[in-house]
């Protein structure tokens, strides 16, 4: 069985290693037929013509955290969910409990998110 | 120098594996990397074809004629560009982190081309079936978020890191949608493996049952795509071209071969979880899927010549107060239905009646206000 499993995934280190390869001959083509003429002004950021600030690298608003932390919340919730959906119909878990469970679980998550509502965390200010 | 010495070790390693996994008696790898370098062909030729298809289509809707001097009906245009595109110099800005800017657009690629492993085209023309198929689809697509952000942050250019951090935002606000309504197909299947979903659906399209799913999957893969409406992260307009503004050459040619490499990937999923792929009467099963993944990619390229786009904040209250909460509503729901075994095709007419009240609401609703800008001047900024 877990042999099994690793010549399955094997396929994916397989097609990894051919996507890598079709594109490193992609850049190779480029390295070698591109010109290749360094200047000054080719080598400045990308900015409307004016010179560029140097604080690119400083400053992130507050709001992108709230939203990291509500998806890292639903999606662990995701993965609670993915086990159960396969076996909440299985004779051998066939209690009520089991689905009035999981139904118990969502209601607490979405009260979760009518509460963050209601506190403005999902506007984007 | 470095990089590329870093690159060399890692590959080498894997070609140990490789020679190592050879060498343990498994001869059907030979035939899984012919399989796999004959997919790369067949999707870098579909790409070619999908951009010339939909320069050609938003022509049309525009009353244009669109490319038409390479080649017959301008055929040819996307190859041309492509080889102008590996012709053009790459070019590394001063200021970047070189490493991660000149990793990314690998980063971005090679999960968009991976998840190919598990689309089955027919039951038997598919490289590696797996039983969590749908689970590494979802795990692989949320993997070039992490590409993106690198190729943002590492630019070091104000444009960039914006269009980095939106694009963020926004890929990890759709994800839960998407992967709340696939889960919710594999409730009704009883299974994650792609063939034995389709299996299920030999006498009805889940599209029946699942009006409501369809519909979220689909806008919810529109933004995961950054394809319009929801093209705030490469707004041109805006923040001139998202995390690519430094790119050029082949590598961002990369960026945007996984760019329809996963618009064609969508197109395949929802053609796979709702329209019964590869099923359906007199015609052979990969023409039949074909047909349907047409049909899905022209809706999407007919958005895009349709509508405007959305604001940064429109976008994320879509995404928060009405995908996010329907999603999971239709997945209790299911659940529901499954549990009491009431029948399938009631709630297919309750997701027809909610599709409508949601468009006949949404029409009515009030038109939210762009949030207020405060301005700081740069000496200020300096202080704090």
């Amino acid at each position: 069985m877990t042999e099994d499993l690793a010549l399955k995934y094997s396929a994916v280190i397989l097609v990894t290693f051919i996507g890598i390869l079709a594109i490193g001959m992609m850049l190779v083509a480029n390295f070698l037929l591109a010109p290749k003429k360094k200047t000054l002004e080719k080598a400045l950021p990308f900015e409307c013509g004016i010179p560029a600030s140097p604080f690119s690298w400083s400053q992130i608003h507050m709001r992108y955290y709230i939203f990291a932390i509500l998806f890292l919340i639903f999606d662990v919730e995701a993965v609670f969910l993915l086990p159960w959906i396969l076996v909440f119909m299985e004779p051998i878990t066939m209690s009520p409990w089991v689905f009035y469970e999981m139904v118990f679980f969502i209601a607490i998550l979405l009260f979760g998110i009518v509460y963050s509502w209601k506190k403005g965390m999902l506007k984007w200010k | 120098m470095k990089v590329i010495v870093q690159l060399t070790l890692v590959s080498s390693a894997i070609v140990a594996a490789f020679i190592a996994l050879l060498f343990s008696g498994q001869n059907d790898i030979f035939l899984k990397a012919l399989g796999a370098s004959t997919l790369f062909g067949f999707l870098s030729v579909v790409v070619l074809a999908m951009i010339w298809y939909e320069r050609k289509l938003l022509a049309r809707i525009q009353m244009r004629i669109g490319p038409m001097r390479v080649g017959p009906f301008g055929i040819l245009q996307t190859i041309a560009d492509a080889i102008k595109l590996v012709t053009k110099e790459d070019l590394i800005p001063s200021e970047t982190d070189k490493t991660l800017y000149w990793l990314a657009p690998i980063v971005v690629f090679v999960p968009s081309f991976v998840v190919w492993t598990v689309i089955p085209f027919t039951p038997s023309l598919v490289i590696q079936e797996m039983e969590l198929g749908l689970l590494f689809v979802l795990a692989c697509s949320t993997l070039s978020i992490v590409g993106l952000i690198m190729a943002g942050w590492s630019s070091a250019n104000k444009y960039s890191v914006l269009g980095a951090l939106r694009s963020t935002a926004q890929l990890i606000s759709y994800e839960i949608p998407i992967i709340v309504t696939a889960l919710t197909i594999a409730m009704l299947a009883d299974s994650l493996n792609l063939i034995e979903i389709v299996k299920a659906q030999s006498s009805v399209a889940y599209v029946l049952f699942q009006p409501l799913g369809l519909a979220l999957f689909f806008i919810a893969a529109l933004a995961e795509l950054g394809r319009t409406p929801f093209d705030i992260y490469h707004a041109e307009s805006e923040l001139v071209g998202g995390p690519f503004v430094e790119y050029s050459g082949a590598h961002w040619s990369i960026f945007y071969l996984a760019e329809y490499f996963n618009t064609f990937l969508f197109a395949t999923l929802v053609s796979l979880l709702f329209l019964g792929g590869w099923l359906g009467p007199w015609l052979p099963g990969i023409i039949w899927l074909f047909i349907k993944i047409f049909i899905v990619i022209s809706i999407i390229f007919w958005i895009r010549g349709t509508y405007p786009r959305l604001r940064i904040d429109q976008l994320m209250e879509v995404g928060w107060k009405g995908l996010v909460p329907l999603s999971f509503a239709n997945f209790v729901l299911t659940a529901v239905f499954i549990y009491y075994s009431w029948s399938l095709w009631i709630l297919g007419f309750i997701g027809i009646a909610s599709i409508l009240l949601i468009m006949f609401t949404y029409k009515k609703r009030k038109i939210s206000q762009p949030p207020e800008i405060i301005l700081i001047s740069s000496s200020e900024v300096r202080r704090v």
